[in-house]
């Protein structure tokens, strides 16, 4: 199965190359020099592919569906794969801002892979996230060149918190792997969180048995066990949690990472009932987001995930900064000063940037069920927060 | 510390030690009687979870699927020791060491042309996928416990196999004294072979037992191996008792560590450090029981030579 998607993507990838240069023609204006180069660094091997595929195909499908375009101008979207390694990486952003002179980058996955080319791209070109968002570049070290398009780490662990809080659930177990972004987003979760936390256990990053784990949970009872657990450690412990019969005692809830449509159709009905947040949702009743999932699906053959919705989400706002410059990305003050007015229609409705141009916008909570066609979705349940900013903006001097 | 709490982390412990010592079994055993170092061991657990998957997902049945799984770890066992470990009886424990490293890359590459690099999930069939109540009150996934089963009936049949018929007599005689058994006449090659093929076959019945609990991926031999080398240090070098208490023994710890540590802690220190401490502890336990066994009784808790 994997490896008759793989075959088909590039085979798609093959089509988009051989058609860039007949779109080139069809605009005389730009053709001199070339379509406009969209850098996309992202994580296309490893563990971590599916969620990096599916950022560039959500950014691809815009492009696509405007004829090559993005604003009106043809672009080329350059992608290179960091295969979740920093040292790549920084690397393929040395060669796209210094050698190619692409002034727009996006697509980095994961923190560490952002925190290294942070330093090689902000000095050079624009940053708009589509995924990581460390909390050091939304704090202090925020800066005008880089945008973050789908969240700051914390938001999605906060908005768990605050559900969890508001149902009256008083009693949490907290799981997640040790490493610093595991540590993290407990911490995310903690700072909404106004009841008991029970435990607060931190498991091995390679670690794939929970048994030790689950039968804490039983003997502890808990009203909610909260789990960060991303790729394959979720899968492993959402099935294991339901082999254990846990499932029908106590709610599950994790952030929209650990459920979504990249690892739901692995997990199945092990999944359903579990509880997730996400600033984005599948059946969220908007116009902008019935079109992506409906093209999505149609070009793919498969739902999109949250990733793939951020991915499309930068490519629409990437455009109608280039729109409002009319392809002028070079001017940097006035492209970011484009970017930061947000000025498009984001399949998750509202949206806007705050002073540390990171977003504020609503979370949404969500239940894993299954659709009419027997599929295992997420269905949009409650408005976790409305237009919530992070924890880090007040230490951002940028202005709003 | 509930009773519930007990019973359960026990049958965890005793889950995992018994995939442990399918693992470990195989692993003395080629060390104890052909001393040969076998890293490779790890690619037939892989190979045999990933023939079973195949054959679970083409056949849609576990046990036929268990069965492929343990045959294909025999016969890639087999393949290998005619085609290449055979070759390194003679030369030292760094070439074999460095013959089979090169193996376990072959074989990950391998796997990643032949199933792709994403992981498969197996789902455990229908009729095990809930729980029973082992005791009033405590509910246990029906799988684990026929790990646990299938685990002590292998260890039953190799107790048999090795106690009770005349290739087990040569097996424990060719641990003691392999050189004296050559001289004797026995066809070294051939029980060479056969012991291999038992330790293939353990290797990817633990392997597809292990799939529908963990995934069946590339690099899931790596992580078994060096517990199943910890176990074979612990119980003693070629000793197939040996093995079933040090699997047991690390199994037992390794959950029990992770259970219980973070209770003992929380008495001593603030939540948030006891859960850090607790986690960090955890993960180095086994290690520290291999320290202990190895500074108490170095030759392992059952040496074979006793």
């Amino acid at each position: 199965m994997t490896i008759a998607r793989m075959t088909t993507s590039r085979r798609r990838l093959l089509g988009t190359a051989a058609a860039l240069p007949v779109l080139g023609l069809a605009a005389p204006a730009i053709a001199q020099s070339g379509p406009l180069k969209v850098g996309m660094i992202t994580t296309l091997s490893g563990p971590g592919a599916a969620l990096g595929n599916d950022i560039r195909d959500g950014f691809n499908l815009v492009v696509k569906n405007a004829g090559g375009r993005l604003g009106g101008v043809p672009v080329e979207v350059v992608v290179a794969d960091d295969a979740l390694r920093p040292e790549n990486g920084r690397a393929i952003a040395e060669r796209m801002v210094r050698r190619e002179r692409i002034q727009v980058l996006t697509g980095i996955v994961f923190s560490n892979v952002m925190l290294a080319a942070a330093p090689v791209i902000l000095p050079a070109a624009t940053y708009i996230s589509a995924n990581a968002g460390p909390s050091q570049l939304a704090g202090e070290g925020c800066n005008a060149n880089y945008f973050n398009a789908a969240w700051q780490n914390d938001n999605l662990h906060e908005a768990v918190g605050q559900y969890v809080t508001q149902k009256g659930l008083r009693r949490a177990f907290l799981i997640a792997p040790n490493y610093p972004a595991g540590r993290d987003a407990l911490t995310g979760f903690k700072r909404f969180f106004k009841g008991e936390v029970v435990s607060e256990t931190y498991t091995r990053l390679d670690q794939l048995d929970y048994a030790a784990e689950l039968a804490a949970v039983r003997a502890a009872a808990p009203d909610a066990v909260y789990i960060f657990l991303p790729g394959g450690l979720g899968i492993n412990f959402i099935k294991q949690y339901a082999a254990a019969g846990l499932r029908a005692r106590t709610p599950l809830f994790g952030p929209g990472f650990s459920f979504d449509q990249d690892v739901l159709p692995a997990v199945g009905d092990d999944a359903l009932g579990c509880f997730n947040s996400s600033q984005w949702a599948l059946d969220l009743p908007l116009p902008a987001n019935r079109q992506f999932v409906d093209t999505f699906e149609a070009e793919y053959k498969r739902l999109p995930s949250l990733y793939a919705s951020q991915g499309y989400d930068v490519a629409l706002l990437i455009g109608s900064a280039i729109a409002a410059t009319r392809g002028r990305v070079g001017d940097r003050a006035a492209f970011a000063a484009a970017v930061k007015k947000a000025d498009f229609q984001s399949v998750r409705g509202s949206f806007k940037f705050g002073n540390n141009n990171h977003p504020i916008q609503n979370i949404y909570m969500r239940e894993v069920v299954k659709d009419a066609q027997g599929r295992v979705v997420n269905r949009t349940i409650a408005t976790a927060f409305e237009a919530h900013q992070d924890a880090y903006a007040a230490q951002c001097k940028l202005p709003a | 510390m509930t009773a519930t709490l007990f019973v359960e982390q026990t049958l965890n412990g005793l889950q995992f030690g018994v995939m442990l010592f399918l693992m470990a079994a195989g692993l003395t055993l080629i060390f104890g009687i052909m001393d040969v170092i076998n890293l490779a061991h790890g690619s037939l657990y892989m190979a045999g979870a990933f023939v079973g998957a195949t054959i679970t997902a083409r056949t849609g049945s576990f046990t036929l699927g268990v069965l492929a799984g343990a045959a294909a770890g025999a016969l890639i066992a087999l393949i290998l020791e005619l085609t290449i470990i055979r070759r390194l009886y003679a030369r030292d424990h760094l070439d074999q060491v460095l013959a089979t490293y090169a193996l376990i890359l072959t074989f990950n590459e391998g796997v990643k042309v032949l199933w792709g690099p994403a992981p498969i999930f197996l789902s455990a069939p229908a009729a095990l996928a809930g729980t029973i109540e082992v005791l009033p009150g405590i509910p246990y996934p029906t799988y684990r416990l026929v790990v646990i089963a299938a685990g002590i009936g292998a260890a039953l049949f190799l107790g048999w196999l090795i106690g009770r018929t005349r290739a087990g007599m040569l097996i424990r005689a060719g641990t003691t004294n392999r050189e004296t058994v050559q001289a004797l006449g026995v066809d070294v090659g051939l029980l060479f072979a056969l012991v291999f093929a038992v330790g293939g076959a353990l290797a990817g019945l633990a392997g597809v037992m292990a799939g529908p609990i963990l995934a069946v991926q590339v690099g899931m031999g790596e992580q078994i191996l060096i517990l199943a080398f910890v176990v074979v240090v612990v119980g003693g070098l070629g000793s197939v008792r040996g093995a079933m208490a040090g699997a047991l023994l690390v199994g037992l710890t390794d959950t029990w560590a992770r259970a219980l540590l973070p209770t003992l802690l929380r008495g001593l220190l603030p939540p948030a450090s006891a859960d850090q401490v607790a986690a960090n502890l955890g993960s180095v336990a086994v290690y520290l029981l291999m320290a202990v066994v190895l500074a108490v009784r170095p030759q392992g808790l059952f040496p074979r030579h006793a």
